[in-house]
């Protein structure tokens, strides 16, 4: 297992688990998101191939209400 | 035909508005129609986790096909933080490059920290964004703003939320009088004559949230401000009459009046 943060939240994961392997786990799939890992922008065409790290920070948003 | 042109591209509506603060997505969804705006706000916020995905979706009420989104960066109070809300808002908008850029200095009164704003601005223009930005009404700073390529300069009226108007009519006239780019009052309008009064000024447009989902019928509010950004528009285009301090005129004819003079 690794473990990594997400949305300021520690959280355990399968080792070589990828982006798409997490939100398929997070139940966000589908959801029209946007992620970055480590300061960068992951693609959406990169899920697949993005591979995640132990000790990674990542951050999901979503768009919501707001001026 | 007045139109509004930002970044190219030509808008009818001259009320830009947020979507934050209604009751639901329904309520966000008809007080938008009945604005008649074109170009809604949105936030971007770190989605719930353990949410199902079934939840309703604000984009899901306000279609990309009939409405610009414009990302904003509420709640930053840093360039970096700034930069990477409209990255990740760019990539979950498939490429969309309007944004709002506001960078906050204080929690309490939610002062743009102008300071952090130029930082971020610039990185932004350079990695090919098309930034409208929020700031104070210092005009000097609109013009720097307006100068690195910022499509829209919208200075405050008075503080986020607090419906307190237009508080610095001068102010606001030397920057619409200075600035090549659209002037757009963002923030403070607290009713339809605030909105009005922006816009005799001479301001290319308005941006609002709280005035229209915190009144007491948003959706009739909307409409309120819709009529009033036309109607203070067409005045400026008009052009007002001059001002004649304590000099009356009457409006009737002097000769031929009846009775004793």
């Amino acid at each position: 297992m690794i473990e990594l943060t997400i949305n300021g939240a520690r959280k355990q994961l399968h080792q070589s688990a990828t982006v798409a392997d997490l939100i398929i786990e997070l139940d966000i799939a589908g959801k029209r998101l946007a992620i970055e890992r480590n300061g960068d922008i992951v693609p959406r065409s990169a899920y697949p191939a993005t591979r995640l790290h132990a000790d990674d920070k990542l951050e999901i948003v979503v768009a919501v209400g707001g001026g | 035909m007045d139109e509004l042109i930002i970044a190219g591209k030509t808008y009818r509506s001259r009320l830009l508005v947020g979507t934050g603060k209604y009751r639901d997505f329904e309520q966000t969804r008809l007080a938008v129609e009945a604005s008649g705006a074109e170009i809604v706000t949105v936030a971007i916020r770190r989605t719930n986790l353990g949410q199902d995905a079934g939840q309703p979706n604000l984009l899901d009420s306000l279609p990309p096909a009939k409405y610009t989104y414009l990302p904003n960066t509420a709640g930053c109070y840093t360039a970096d933080d700034a930069v990477r809300t409209l990255r990740l808002a760019r990539e979950l908008l498939d490429g969309h490059d309007l944004v709002k850029l506001e960078v906050l200095g204080d929690p309490k009164s939610l002062y743009p920290n102008v300071i952090e704003t130029i930082k971020a601005a610039e990185i932004l223009i350079r990695e090919g964004f098309k930034v409208m930005v929020y700031t104070s009404d210092d005009p000097i700073v609109a013009r720097q703003f307006a100068a690195m390529g910022c499509v829209a300069v919208m200075p405050l009226a008075s503080l986020i939320g607090s419906g307190m108007g237009i508080l610095n009519p001068w102010n606001l006239q030397i920057i619409i009088n200075e600035l090549q780019v659209p002037v757009i009052v963002d923030a403070g309008v607290g009713t339809a004559s605030d909105a009005a009064i922006a816009m005799e000024l001479g301001c290319a447009g308005v941006l609002m949230n709280t005035a229209i989902a915190g009144a007491e019928h948003p959706v009739m509010m909307a409409g309120a401000m819709q009529k009033a950004v036309q109607a203070g528009r067409e005045a400026f285009l008009a052009g007002r009459m001059p001002k004649k301090i304590y000099t009356a005129s009457p409006s009737s004819p002097v000769a031929g009046v009846i009775g004793s003079r």
